[in-house]
Order: structure tokens, then C-alpha cells, then sequence
């Protein structure tokens, strides 16, 4: 049971403004924002290190603490280069155009209940409005345009790409994660994120919406960039897609989004679906100290930084999906179950308001009919539909055929050699003897190196 | 308006941090130029003229764009009515059904036009 001692804010309390209290909370989140990115660099090298059996950066300071703040050092003392074919004014703005807005969609996160600053009682959050899931999608919206326009400045072929992608990829996710929200605002009743946390005091959304939860968990990597669905930054395709002409303090700065992103998109799913700065449920047994605002705050900062760990994990786990399969994932799944999911809940809390009204029973049956046939029926037909008109696309089948075996003239079983297709580009020597270590000897003695790629070369990318 | 205050300063905040940074980059970074490091970066190969604007894209993106914005709209309808639920009850579902699979015949149709298609 959820008890509620502190004073719950309510959207009025945010009309009183005190120009100290106001610059106080603006210059903690502020920091808070750019600690949590430093510690991130090295709370993700650090456990993408031990996910791969190896110790991560633990040179600089003690368990290499430190390795972020010389990167960060590092930065920009390197040297800021401009390609002469830029447009100049527009590259030098499109970093700052990311990374502002990604900090100002952190002012809406509520940390805490209210609490006594300096005998003065202030709700723990910058700024509360009636819109306020609104200004964390406008804000992601305008970092979209940091992208494109650093693409587009570039002008470099894997700059172009990277940003029309990115585009495209943060655009159709937002589709889904918006609809994802629409379920919250329907139980919640308002936009306002004090007033989402308090609806939250019996239980989470995550429970009760799970759907949505799940919904919103795979758009928000999507909408951050983020492996599995870092397309954008993909290094073994377009390099590092918008910003490869990017160096120095402007790199620094997409990164700085990027991070920052993580980090409110986290906080966003913290505040709409795990209840804010509420305590969970085993917490609340332990007496009425967890209640107490400034022990709240670190109610947030777990269920933050648990999301947070997730992202690591998943950058640990998977690899990056192919761009069709991103796209299909959003447009084709994603947005239909949104919408199904909506309208059940809005038909399940008609149905308890309302006294079981037979339009509301004719409305759900209508809508379950008619979504559970678009998805189950409407791909599969589109895909027949597609090899009926080209049949001259080769069907897909043929490349799960088994293979073929015969007997030799021995009279030993083989597998039938298939005619390999001729591809209708240039491609590279696929296989060569040396690939699978013959002829090594032979090229050693006669001195010349067929040795391949030169051994140790190997990289890391950080932030791809 | 009031409320908006803390937001802005935020915002201006986190603006002039960022313009600093880029400015004190430029700055403080040495400054060594040679030709390949001012050409576009073509993974050392000769680079790609692209004119100003971005030459051709694929015209995928722009249908993105198309279907983003019709469905931005549905999603600009959904939310005030998500919060006035409550008070419109089997009226607002009603409407609300009716406006959804409006959206959706669209959808279907440029599913099956291939619209949802990448390759």
C-alpha cells in the first residue's frame, strides 16, 4: 500500500517563481545532465568491457573514473576541422541545434515531491505545464533538425545518408512512441507530468499498460540512435553517418546529444510508466523514511539508471538490424498495435463508465474484427501479392532449398555442387586460397605478403 | 506564461553552453591543414561531387516524411481527447473509432500500394 506523506505538487505550485529557486534547479539539471553523460561514457565502456570478458578503461584514476574527463579534455584540444565544400554558417550551427534542445526536454522530469529549499517549499522539477509530454516531443523534433542540417552542410555523400536516415528512423518512431503515451493521458487524464506521477500512487503503468510500456522501451532506443537500430551511425556502412565531417568540440556536441537524449528518454519512461519518484513496493515496508522527498530523488535515480543500464545491455547484446527491418518494425508493427492497444483501452474504460452500453460492445467488437485481420492477413497478402505481379523475381524459397546430395562415381555421398550465380556487380574476391590458410607456407618462404589485413589494427568507436 | 520561464532559461542556458563550446573548439585546436584533412571524407578515395542541397535522395524519404505528417495529425487529434476522455465517454469513443479507421483505410492503402516498402 502507498502511503503519501510529502505534499504531492499540484500545476499550481509551479506559478510561484522565486529567481533564485528557478536558476538553482536550472543549473542542477543542467549538471546532473552533463555528470550523467560523463559517467555514462565510462559506466558503458566499463560494462561493455566486462560483458566481453575483457577490463574496460582502468588506467585513469581509480577503476578508470577518469578516462571520460580526459576524453572530455581531449576534445578540444583537437584540431576543429572544416572541409572547404561545407555550408560553413550551417555547420557551425547544426551541433549547437542538437544538443540544446536535448537538455531543455529534461526540465519537465519530476525528481521528487515537494520539498523545503532554504524554508522555502518547492516542488523537486524546473517546470510543470499542462502540455508537458508535448515539450519533450517538440524538443526531440527540433534536435532532428541538428541532424539533417549537419548532413546536409556537410555534404558529403555518408553525411547525406546518415542524416536522411536518422530522419526518417527518429520520425517513425515518434509515431509510435506518441501513440504509446496516448494510453497514459487517457488513465491519467492530463499531460502535465506532476499530475502523471500522482495518478501513479497505486499502481505503476507498467503494470496496467504493459503493452504501451513495451511500446514505448523499443521506440525510445529507436528515437536515441541507439544499437539495435543505430542505423544513422552505422561505422561499417556510412562511417559515422551525420557527423562523420564533424571533429572536435562539434562532435563533442552530438555526442553530448546522443547522451543526453538517453538519459531524459529513461527519466520520460521512469516518469509515465515506473511511477516517477515513487517508492516500489518492497521499498514501502521499510517505514515512512522512504517517503521523504530528498529519499525519493534516489527512488529516481535508480529506476534512471536502470533504464540506463538496459541501453549498455542492449549495446552488449544484439547487433544492428538492416534498415527495412527497422522501418517494417516501426510502420508495420509498432503503429498497428499502438492503435489497437489505444482504442481497447479507451473501449475497456468506457465500458466501466458507462453501464455497458451496447454501442460500446458494437464499437470494441468492430475495432478487435478489424485490427486482428489487418495484422494477421494484410503483410502476408501484400508479400503474394507482390510475387503475383514480378514473377520474375526469383522466390525466396529457392535459397532455403537443402542441399542437394548424390552418390560419386565411388559411390560415396557428395553434396551436388550448385552453379554459383553471377552477381550483377563487381564484388571483391569472396574467397581466396590463403583465406583458409593455404599456400601460407609457401608465401613465407618466397618472402612476398599474402598476409591479408595487417595484424592489431583494431579501433574502438566509442558512441557508435 | 509565467510557467514557461524556467524552461527558457534552461534552454538559454544550455544554448550559450553549447555555442561556447563549439567557439572555444575552434579555438583552442591546432591548426594543421593540408588538403585530404578539407576535402569530404570518402574513406580516402576521390570524393564525391555533391551539390549544395544534397543532390538526389531517394524518394522513400520524402513518402516518410508524407505518411509521418498524416499520422502526426492523428496523433495531434488523439491527445486532447485522451485527457477530455472522462467527460466525453461513449460519444468521444464513438467519434474518436470512427476517426481512427479513417486513418486506417489510409494506412491499409498505402500499405498495399507498397508504401511501407523500403527495398
Amino acid at each position: 500500500m502507498t502511503r503519501v506523506l510529502a505534499v504531492d505538487p499540484t500545476l499550481s505550485d509551479f506559478n510561484q517563481l522565486i529567481w533564485w529557486m528557478v536558476l538553482l534547479k536550472v543549473v542542477i539539471v543542467f549538471m546532473f545532465l552533463l555528470l550523467t553523460t560523463i559517467f555514462m561514457i565510462w559506466f558503458e565502456r566499463r560494462v561493455i568491457g566486462r560483458m566481453q570478458n575483457r577490463p574496460g578503461p582502468n588506467r585513469a584514476g581509480p577503476l578508470g573514473l577518469l578516462q571520460p574527463v580526459a576524453d572530455a579534455l581531449k576534445l578540444p584540444l583537437k584540431e576543429d576541422i572544416v572541409p572547404t565544400t561545407v555550408d560553413k554558417l550551417v555547420f557551425f550551427v547544426a551541433p549547437i541545434l542538437a544538443a540544446a534542445p536535448s537538455f531543455v526536454s529534461f526540465a519537465i522530469i519530476p525528481w521528487g515531491p515537494s520539498a523545503s529549499i532554504f524554508h522555502h517549499w518547492t516542488p523537486l522539477q524546473v517546470a510543470d505545464l499542462p502540455v508537458a509530454v508535448l515539450l519533450v516531443l517538440a524538443m526531440s523534433s527540433i534536435g532532428v533538425y541538428g541532424i539533417v542540417l549537419a548532413g546536409w552542410a556537410s555534404r558529403g555523400p555518408y553525411s547525406i545518408l546518415g542524416a536522411l536516415r536518422s530522419t526518417a528512423q527518429v520520425i517513425s518512431y515518434e509515431i509510435a512512441m506518441g501513440l504509446s503515451f496516448v494510453a497514459v493521458f487517457l488513465d491519467a487524464g492530463s499531460l502535465s507530468t506532476t499530475a502523471i506521477v500522482n495518478a501513479q500512487a497505486h499502481y505503476w503503468y507498467a503494470w496496467v499498460l504493459f503493452p504501451s510500456f513495451v511500446i514505448y522501451l523499443v521506440t525510445m532506443v529507436g528515437e536515441t540512435n541507439r544499437i539495435p537500430f543505430d542505423l544513422p551511425e552505422g561505422e561499417g556502412e556510412i562511417v559515422a553517418g551525420h557527423m562523420t565531417e564533424y571533429s572536435s568540440m562539434k562532435f563533442a556536441m552530438f555526442f553530448l546529444a546522443e547522451y543526453i537524449n538517453m538519459t531524459t528518454v529513461s527519466a520520460l519512461a521512469a516518469t509515465l510508466f515506473l511511477g516517477g519518484w515513487r517508492p516500489f513496493p518492497p521499498l514501502t515496508l521499510l517505514g515512512s523514511w522512504v517517503f521523504n522527498p530528498w529519499v525519493c530523488v534516489i527512488w529516481f535515480l535508480i529506476k534512471v539508471f536502470a533504464l540506463l543500464f538496459c541501453y549498455v545491455w542492449l549495446r552488449g547484446t544484439l547487433p544492428r538490424t538492416r534498415y527495412d527491418q527497422l522501418m517494417a518494425l516501426g510502420w508495420k508493427i509498432l503503429i498497428p498495435f499502438s492503435i489497437i492497444w489505444l482504442l481497447l483501452v479507451a473501449t475497456v474504460r468506457a465500458l466501466r463508465a458507462d453501464n455497458h452500453s451496447p454501442a460500446v460492445y458494437a464499437v470494441a467488437g468492430v475495432v478487435l474484427v478489424l485490427f486482428v485481420l489487418l495484422i494477421t492477413f494484410w503483410d502476408n497478402g501484400y508479400q503474394k501479392h507482390l510475387a503475383r505481379i514480378a514473377p520474375e523475381r526469383p522466390a525466396e524459397a529457392e535459397d532455403e532449398d537443402e542441399d542437394e546430395w548424390d552418390y560419386d562415381e565411388d559411390g560415396e555421398l557428395v553434396k551436388v555442387e550448385q552453379p554459383v550465380p553471377v552477381p550483377r556487380f563487381p564484388v571483391p574476391p569472396l574467397d581466396l586460397p590463403h583465406y583458409h590458410g593455404l599456400e601460407l607456407d609457401s608465401a613465407a618462404v618466397t618472402g612476398s605478403s599474402v598476409q591479408g589485413d595487417p595484424v592489431g589494427v583494431t579501433k574502438e568507436v566509442s558512441g557508435a | 506564461m509565467k510557467v514557461y520561464i524556467p524552461i527558457l532559461v534552461l534552454m538559454v542556458l544550455a544554448a550559450g553552453f553549447a555555442a561556447f563550446s563549439v567557439v572555444a573548439g575552434t579555438i583552442m585546436g591546432p591548426k594543421r591543414w593540408n588538403k585530404a584533412k578539407l576535402d569530404a571524407y570518402e574513406c580516402g578515395i576521390e570524393p564525391t561531387p555533391i551539390p549544395l542541397g544534397g543532390g538526389k535522395v531517394p524518394v522513400k524519404y520524402y513518402l516518410t516524411a508524407m505518411l509521418f505528417i498524416v499520422f502526426d495529425i492523428e496523433i495531434v487529434f488523439l491527445y486532447p481527447w485522451a485527457v477530455t476522455f472522462g467527460n466525453l465517454g461513449t460519444f468521444g469513443l464513438v467519434e474518436m473509432v470512427a476517426f481512427v479507421i479513417t486513418v486506417l483505410v489510409a494506412y491499409a492503402y498505402v500499405w498495399r500500394r507498397g508504401g511501407l516498402e523500403w527495398d
